[in-house]
């Protein structure tokens, strides 16, 4: 009490400061560069690695700017300071798996490719040579039959969902356990397409079209939720002006509804198609593995990308170093399928995308 | 008036949605028909062990050891990039660095576990050489240190890095949806923006960060692929982190032994499935439904 009194009291307006002191705009690029001469020090006289000094200048960097701007700015100010920088450190530490990846895999991917990789099979290769031909087959025909498992039924759901059900007691359910079944786990869903197919072609089965209804199972929540939220896009007025018209429901939502959402609906396809694409774990268990091309997905092991990567590169034959070249090769490749699916559904959306004010 | 088309496409539509429901059924039934022979199944598949819970068990302590690491380790590094993307990035910046997030999320499972034996565990190898030496007294650390740095430690890091990109994009959608009214009253007061972060934006989305957390650990039970390339597993219950000797997970376990398991080993790993199933169900349905709950408080 008497404190606040004996501060305050003699004080006359003029003498309050409005304002408080600031670090300098410079001050964090200051708190940087003395942190990187720092943590340069034990490189130099230690004889440290790269990694070491980073993370020791981003620790320095992290403690002293924040105790700096505490003793100047108060301690409300270095607490923000120090958010920021632990914040933006985060994301720093987030990118280096990011970075690290894409450089391995386009560094030890590259060398490998060849107009050979692309157009032969591992039929009778031992050793050198040989290519992923019969695993792209593989991987179109899989990918391409679950799309049309899923489709159909994830968009006729979704309509369901919002045309139909619109909040009853159902529809909620479905809703409910579409989100829950987003997070099947991949293997579980190559389980149930195993244990489904057993009681028709007996133990041991494996062929493509399983592979397949495993993919749709991990698919379908993908269409349905893109879906959903596409249509509740589309704006209410069209369906009650086609009401008016006279035209009946089921016409309303095939050629004014759906219309309107569709390029929502196949960015939402396309980015469901490049997540399963690089599924590996329900593939392994129903579909197989073989090195000899096979068109047919309703008989016989089939060959993936993701399994022909898994399989060469753990148990690449002897000498191994050519399996696991050719896994890197391959790994590149599905990098690029699934990053080119992803730039056309962004490009998709983009180019499509539905006038709604928005 | 009724029309033809209308009962015949309602019925289409609907039935769709209901086949979903009846896909979500079988997979529990079918799991549970192809499982239960593997109640009877002898000690000489099941690895010199007991009974089929003794031959789970080990792998379900694996599983969520595992996945709690990776959540331990992925969650407040979510949290802060979902932070940068909606709050503290400039606004030009903020979209290139959700794509950049993005791209984490669409690199195969399989291409980490490239990446996890490659370069992440012989780098982490030597850390762990100097934990064990300068740690050894913590039962995580104790050693001996793997060499290769395939150990349980090193798949929950590509677990975290897998889990990331999911957690971050529901966590940053949440805190975007702050209302701006909140935000900007908090910063009238005087608050500095980390203030405003904590007195705005993390009450209004507890809830929504909770069920993220959820989802991402959902995500970290079920991978398979990265902890069966990564891991060097004995199938042990131990808590040394950094060791040759680790516990297998359920799902890299299923992944190595399936292609080459026949008879009753096959209706083994599916009732291990099955536990797996149940497991992430459950996660996944707490999630939601903590989402949901927070949805309806939040009267939004």
């Amino acid at each position: 009490m008497s404190t606040t009194q004996d501060k305050v009291a003699p004080t006359s307006i003029g003498d309050i400061p409005l304002t408080r002191p600031q670090l300098p705009s410079w001050a964090p690029a200051l708190v940087a560069a003395i942190s990187v001469a720092v943590a340069a020090l034990p490189v130099v006289f230690l004889g440290w690695g790269l990694v070491a000094m980073v993370l020791l200048a981003v620790v320095l960097f992290v403690i002293a700017l924040p105790a700096w701007s505490s003793s100047v700015e108060g301690s409300r100010k270095g607490k923000d300071r120090l958010a920021a920088a632990l914040v933006w450190s985060g994301f720093g530490l987030a990118m280096v798996p990011l970075a690290t990846l894409m450089w391995q895999v386009i560094s030890n991917g590259v060398p490998v490719l060849s107009a050979e990789f692309f157009t032969y099979s591992m039929r009778n290769v031992v050793g050198e040579g040989g290519g992923i031909y019969h695993a792209i087959v593989g991987t179109v025909i899989v990918t391409a039959f679950a799309a049309i498992i899923s489709v159909p039924i994830g968009v006729m759901a979704a309509v369901y969902l919002i045309e139909y059900g619109a909040g009853n007691r159902i529809a909620r359910i479905v809703t409910f356990l579409v989100d829950v079944m987003t997070g099947i786990p991949s293997i579980v869903a190559g389980l149930f397409a195993y244990a489904l197919f057993v009681l028709f072609f007996g133990p041991g089965v494996r062929m493509g079209i399983g592979g397949s209804v495993a993919l749709s199972v991990l698919m379908i929540p993908i269409v349905v939720r893109s879906t959903e939220e596409m249509l509740k896009l589309v704006p209410g007025d069209l369906r009650e002006a086609a009401y008016a018209l006279g035209v009946p429901k089921w016409r309303t939502i095939t050629k004014v509804v759906l219309p309107t959402a569709m390029s929502g609906i196949v960015t939402g396809v396309t980015l469901a198609v490049a997540r399963v694409a690089g599924e590996t774990a329900p593939l392994l268990i129903i579909a197989g593995d073989t090195d000899s091309v096979n068109f047919n997905a309703f008989s016989e092991r089939m060959a993936t990308l993701p399994v022909y990567i898994y399989y060469s590169y753990m148990q690449p034959g002897v000498p191994p170093e050519f399996g696991q070249e050719r896994a890197w090769g391959a790994a590149l490749t599905l990098i690029a399928i699934v990053m080119a699916l992803n730039i056309l559904a962004r490009l998709i959306s983009r180019s499509f995308a539905p006038k709604t004010g928005r | 008036m009724t029309r033809r088309g209308d009962t015949v496409f309602k019925s289409l539509a609907t039935s769709a949605a209901v086949l979903i429901l009846v896909a979500l059924a079988g997979v529990a039934i079918f799991l549970t028909l192809e499982g239960m022979p593997a109640l009877k199944a002898e000690p000489d598949v099941l690895g010199g062990k007991g009974n089929i819970i003794l031959y789970v068990w080990p792998l379900v302590y694996g599983t969520l050891l595992a996945a709690a690491l990776a959540i331990i380790m992925a969650a407040p590094l979510s949290i802060g990039l979902a932070l940068v993307i909606s709050h503290y990035a400039p606004r030009k910046l903020a979209k290139p660095i959700g794509y950049l997030v993005d791209l984490l999320a669409a690199v195969p499972s399989v291409v980490y576990g490239l990446w996890g034996i490659e370069f992440l565990g012989p780098r982490l190898g030597r850390a762990y050489a100097w934990l064990a030496e300068n740690l050894g007294f913590l039962p995580f650390f104790e050693g001996p240190a793997s060499g290769s740095g395939r150990t349980i430690l090193t798949a929950s890091i590509v677990l975290a890095v897998m889990a990331l990109p999911i957690i971050t994009a529901i966590c940053r959608e949440i805190f975007s949806q702050t209302p701006t009214l909140h935000q900007e009253a908090a910063l009238a007061l005087g608050a500095t923006r980390w203030e405003m972060i904590r007195l705005t934006v993390f009450p209004y989305s507890r809830s929504g960060m909770i069920s993220a957390i959820m989802l991402g650990l959902g995500r970290a039970l079920g991978e398979t692929m990265a902890v069966a390339m990564v891991l060097s597993a004995t199938g042990v219950v131990t808590i040394n982190l950094i060791s040759s000797v680790n516990p297998s997970t359920i799902a890299a376990n299923i992944a190595l032994g399936f292609p080459e398991a026949s008879g009753i080993k096959v209706n083994v790993l599916i009732f291990s499935g099955l536990v797996l199933f149940v497991i992430t169900f459950i996660v996944n349905f707490l999630g939601r439904l903590i989402a949901a709950r927070g949805l309806v408080k939040e009267g939004r």
